[in-house]
Parts: C-alpha cells; sequence; structure tokens
C-alpha cells in the first residue's frame, strides 16, 4: 500500500496516526487588538483508516482546525503530530508527501486535461526541473482508477460536471501518497447521488490504503453515516469530541445549531438527524 | 496521459531554433546594402572560424560588424523580455501582466537614467562603469514591481483590474520623469533620447562589456526561472493550492521576481522600454505548446527572439534609409493583441 510503505515504526507501536493536542489559534487585525476569532484548545487522535468529521456551524473554527492539521499554519499553543512530528515545522515538500489537502476548488487560469491536474500531485517528489517518470503515470493511472475516474482521463478540466471534477481532484491528492488526507466541504455543491458516491469512495479508500482522513463538512447525516469519529465545534471551542451516536444528542446539536430537531438511531446503529419545521411560525425562519 | 519529456521539450526548441535561424539570415540580409545569399553564408563560415580577415568586401564587413551584432542584440532582448513575461504571468496569475504593462520597463528605464546621471561622480574603475547602467535598472525594476503589487492588492488579494491599473498609472508617471530628467540634461551626450527610453531602439552601438553582461545575466536569470518551472505550474492553480502540493511559495516567488526583474533590467539597459514582447509571446507559445511551464519559458525564450529579430528588422527596412524605433513595431503589433484579450477575459 502506497501510505504505509512510507509510515514509520514510530506509528505502528502507538498505533496513533494523528494526534492534535490542545491546538489553539487566534486571528486578529492587528497585534494590538483583542483577536477576532478564537479557537480555543481542541485535542482528538485518529488511527490509519479512520474518518473524523469536523461539524460546527458557520465561523466555528472548522477550516482553521483543517488549516492547523495540515501545517499551513502556526497554532498559537499546542501542536498536531503526524506520525510523532509536528505537522507544521515540516518542510513544504515533506510536508506534501505526508498530507493532501483537497479544498473548495479555485479556478484554473489556463485549462488543463484531467491526468495533467492529477500528476500535479506526483510534485511532491520531484525536485527542481523534473520531468513525470513511467512511475508517476503508473500511480496517477492508479489514482484515477480508485476513484473511478479513468475515463475522464483525456477530459479539460473545465468541461466536466461538479461530481466528476471532485473525484479528479481526489485522485490528485492519492497521487501524492498521503498518510493524511484532509477534505475542506467536499460534498459542497454535489447532488446526493455524488455525494454519496464521493464518501463511499472515500470510506474504501481509507480502509484498503490505510489513510487517516479529516473531513469538513456541514452534511450532519453524511458525517454520522461515515465517520468514526465526530468532533464538534462552536464559536471555537470544541464542545465534544467521539463517536457520533455520543455526539449526536438533540440539546448538544439544537443549542449548536440553533434549530429544533430530532435524533434517532438508523437501523445500522449510527445516529440520523431531521430537521424539523418550526411548528407555530412556519414562515417565520 | 501523455506528459511532457525532455526529449518533447528539446524537438519542439529544435523546431523554434531553425525558424530563428532562417529568420536570423533574412534579417542579414535585407536592409540598405544588398547581399547575396551565397555571400552572406562565406562570410558566416569566415567569422565562425574566427577567420574575420579573410571577409570579402567592405559591404560584407558592414554585414557582420553592424547588423550580426545588432540581431545577436535583439535575440538576447526579445529572449529576456519574453522570459520575463512568462514569469511575472504566472506570479500574479494574470494573463496580460508583462515588464511593460506592469511598468516595471519604465521604472527600469528610470533607474538606468539616474545610473548614467550618478555614474560619472562614484568615479569607478572602468570595468565596473559598464555595469552602472544594468544595475541602475535592475533596481529601478525592483522597486517598480514591488510598488505595483502592493498598489495592486485589495483586501490582501491580489485583485486583476488594480494591479493592471496601478501598472499602467506608474508606467505614466514613470514616464513623466523620464521626460523631466532627458530634457533637462538634454546637453549631455551619453544619455539616449527620449524615444529610446521610452520606446525602446536596438539601433545603438553597445559596450563590449555590457555585451558579456547582457549574455551572462540572460543565462543565469533564465536558468533559474527555468528551475523553477514546475512550481509554476502549481503557482497558476493558486498560493494555497501550490503550498498543499509541496512548493515553497515564498521562495518561488522571490527568487522568480528577482530573475524576472533582473531580465527586464538587462533588457531595458540596452534597448529602452520596448513593450508587448512579454506579453504577446507567450499567448503564442501557450495557444501552440500548452501552458506548461517547462515547454513554455524555452520556447518563450526562442520565441520572443524571433518577435524581437522581425520587428527591429521591420523597424530598420519599411522607411529605409530612416528607422523606426523598434518599440513602435512591437506596439504596432501588440497593442490590437493586448485589446482583443482583454476583451476575450473580461467579456
Amino acid at each position: 500500500m502506497p501510505a504505509s510503505s512510507t509510515s514509520t515504526d514510530h506509528s505502528r507501536a502507538s498505533d496513533i496516526r494523528l494526534s492534535v493536542e490542545q491546538v489553539s489559534y487566534a486571528y486578529s487585525a492587528n497585534p494590538s487588538q483583542a483577536p477576532l476569532f478564537t479557537l480555543e484548545a481542541s485535542s482528538f487522535q485518529a488511527r490509519p483508516g479512520e474518518i473524523v468529521a469536523i461539524l460546527g456551524p458557520n465561523a466555528s473554527g472548522k477550516s482553521t482546525l483543517l488549516k492547523l492539521i495540515a501545517g499551513a499554519q502556526q497554532p498559537l499553543s499546542g501542536r498536531v503530530l503526524l506520525d510523532g512530528f509536528v505537522t507544521n515545522s515540516l518542510t513544504p515538500r515533506i510536508r506534501a508527501q505526508r498530507i493532501a489537502m483537497v479544498q473548495q476548488e479555485s479556478p484554473l487560469l489556463f485549462p488543463s486535461r484531467a491526468w495533467e491536474f492529477v500528476l500535479q500531485g506526483r510534485h511532491p517528489y520531484s525536485r527542481y526541473l523534473r520531468f513525470e517518470s513511467r512511475e508517476d503515470v503508473a500511480i496517477a493511472r492508479n489514482a484515477l482508477a480508485q476513484v473511478g475516474a479513468e475515463h475522464l482521463s483525456d477530459r479539460w478540466m473545465d468541461q466536466i460536471s461538479g461530481g466528476e471534477k471532485q473525484r479528479v481532484i481526489l485522485a490528485r491528492a492519492l497521487s501524492q501518497q498521503p498518510l493524511l488526507l484532509l477534505l475542506d466541504e467536499p460534498t459542497l455543491h454535489l447532488d446526493i447521488g455524488s455525494q454519496v458516491g464521493l464518501l463511499d469512495t472515500l470510506r474504501r479508500l481509507a480502509a484498503e490504503n490505510r489513510y487517516t482522513v479529516v473531513v469538513v463538512t456541514h452534511e450532519l447525516n453524511l458525517a454520522a453515516q461515515y465517520a468514526d469519529q465526530i468532533v464538534l465545534l462552536h464559536r471555537g471551542k470544541s464542545l465534544r469530541v467521539g463517536p457520533p451516536a455520543a455526539v449526536y444528542q438533540r440539546e448538544l446539536l439544537e443549542q449548536v445549531f440553533q434549530t429544533p430537531l430530532s435524533v434517532e438511531s438508523s437501523p445500522s446503529g449510527r445516529p440520523r438527524v431531521t430537521i424539523l419545521p418550526a411548528t407555530d411560525t412556519p414562515s417565520s425562519r | 496521459m501523455r506528459p511532457l519529456t525532455f526529449q518533447g521539450v528539446l524537438l519542439r526548441c529544435g523546431a523554434l531554433a531553425v525558424v530563428l535561424f532562417i529568420v536570423v539570415v533574412i534579417a542579414l540580409k535585407l536592409g540598405a546594402v544588398p547581399v547575396s545569399l551565397y555571400g552572406l553564408g562565406l562570410d558566416l563560415l569566415h567569422v565562425l572560424l574566427g577567420k574575420t580577415s579573410e571577409l570579402s568586401s567592405n559591404y560584407d564587413m558592414i554585414v557582420i560588424d553592424i547588423r550580426l551584432p545588432r540581431i545577436l542584440l535583439a535575440i538576447i532582448v526579445g529572449a529576456s523580455l519574453a522570459v520575463a513575461g512568462t514569469a511575472f504571468q504566472a506570479l500574479l496569475r494574470n494573463p496580460l501582466a508583462d515588464p511593460y504593462v506592469l511598468g516595471v520597463s519604465s521604472g527600469s528605464s528610470l533607474g538606468a537614467i539616474l545610473a548614467l546621471i550618478v555614474e560619472p561622480h562614484l568615479a569607478l574603475p572602468l570595468a565596473f562603469a559598464a555595469l552602472v547602467t544594468p544595475v541602475g535598472a535592475f533596481l529601478g525594476a525592483v522597486a517598480t514591481i514591488a510598488v505595483v503589487y502592493f498598489l495592486g492588492r485589495r483586501e490582501g488579494q491580489i485583485d486583476s483590474s488594480m494591479l493592471l491599473l496601478s501598472g499602467i498609472i506608474s508606467a505614466s508617471f514613470l514616464s513623466a520623469i523620464i521626460m523631466f530628467l532627458i530634457t533637462t540634461l538634454s546637453g549631455r551626450g551619453d544619455l539616449r533620447g527620449m524615444s529610446f527610453w521610452l520606446m525602446g531602439d536596438l539601433s545603438g552601438a553597445l559596450q563590449p562589456t555590457l555585451r558579456w553582461v547582457l549574455g551572462i545575466g540572460f543565462l543565469v536569470a533564465t536558468c533559474v526561472t527555468y528551475t523553477t518551472a514546475s512550481d509554476l505550474n502549481l503557482l497558476l492553480a493558486g498560493e494555497k493550492e501550490a503550498m498543499h502540493l509541496g512548493v515553497d511559495v515564498r521562495r518561488v516567488r522571490l527568487v522568480v521576481y528577482i530573475a524576472a526583474s533582473l531580465l527586464t533590467g538587462l533588457a531595458v539597459s540596452v534597448s529602452g522600454a520596448i513593450g508587448y514582447v512579454g506579453l504577446l509571446v507567450p499567448h503564442v507559445m501557450r495557444l501552440i505548446f500548452g501552458s506548461d511551464h517547462r515547454i513554455l519559458i524555452p520556447t518563450s525564450a526562442l520565441g520572443g527572439a524571433i518577435a524581437v529579430v522581425i520587428a527591429d528588422t521591420l523597424a530598420r527596412t519599411v522607411v529605409a534609409p530612416s528607422e523606426l524605433p523598434v518599440g513602435a513595431m512591437t506596439a504596432l503589433a501588440g497593442a490590437p493583441l493586448f485589446i482583443y484579450l482583454l476583451r476575450r477575459k473580461f467579456a
């Protein structure tokens, strides 16, 4: 497996791959002013093959936490360890060999084909001016196959559907052969079929390749269905961390999301959330 | 999947090099003094073998001593401007960026003029005196791109139209200062005329030391830019994306800004502010060879050389026996294309 080939003995010993230890962060317009937004100390741990979903309303600190995990920003306090290494002290190159980030897409300046896009994932393994080897091409082709997108290989990125594009972006992340896969709202703008398809793929890949997956999402039910652990954030505080059944409690979710809802247990044993319409004044919300 | 290979790059560059060679031969042949193709070949052979004394006639001496150096100058200037343009377009994520539009060429001109004014007071040894203009031009370029970059930001992000407007406004402001300086100092013989600094001109003779500075500077800056080619490919997708794919964004940005400023500074110090080459050439190359910088940078260098040799040949032949500044020719071709690209992008 691509992921385990680069992992160290350290990870096998403890079996914890990702360890988020009391990380906090603060944004401020300038240093003398009070911060505009604070993420209070948050912690969780994840094993290889596990999917962690970060949930919370807008401006609760989800994306900030993801950036801190990715090592793109230095936490105010605490640290994020990936196989024992502090993510934000790694060089960009080494970091990209271990952590792949699937972001909300940014527009392309000049069009490229899907296979060119996926090959970009091999960049962290090249130095200076290098041309892709046969091995790189094989890895990229395999990545496309793993997300079921071989047929898109020769298509232009700006001429495929949102769901197809999200698969190609995921394939690029796979060709980085990471230990940790981070996704920032990957199901945004996708229809329900594409959402489920993408998450099924993610579930399968996490199991097969032993990736640790951290995904930021707004989809409560999909998160409950696919995640092993939930991190619930509210106004920069991590309110609860645990398996979906432990986190999905009606009062807690109602308080966090400010909307009446009910929580049932589905046949799979995973909780299911139903948003209740406000009964007295249906049009006021 | 057919990824770009080194052989593929060599093959395409080879094809362009053949085109450049043909253009150079035609450029050598055209001019006020008629030359036969056979005589030209014989002369070039003599020069290559180092037997300059065996040149057949005085007319051919004109070709070798006057036309050839000018063409070589056009090649290096064109290549420098096109590579600088390619680099600026990638860094600023703006397909309309180029040294001239961003005001960097004007800043370079001003830097060179100021250096020429200061130079006599520095009492430098002769070897260093030749370096003063290119260094001044380089510093002018670095200062201008820094200013335009900061003016072109809005809420911490580079804003495409703000950037272009800042560039155009800086260019006209700097041009006004250049006009003021040239007019006040018109008595001095070593300062070139207004049209040289504002429009670009390849007709002047070059100091021999400056030739070496130009050639070596061009090679170093282009090679350095070329080593970042794959990083530039990813920077086009945005700085955040590039960082997550392992690009050391800050280092690449700094290195390429300096290299592109150096290329602009070198070109401007020997030829003034020739416009549109850095804008037009990368676009045409992108249409032909695709937007991968591993192919775009070398083909732009060759394409820029071809474009400026053609433009300069036209500049000295269309109104012969007098001459147009080469910048007038590139502007005649470049301005309409700029408008076309602008309309296509914002339509």
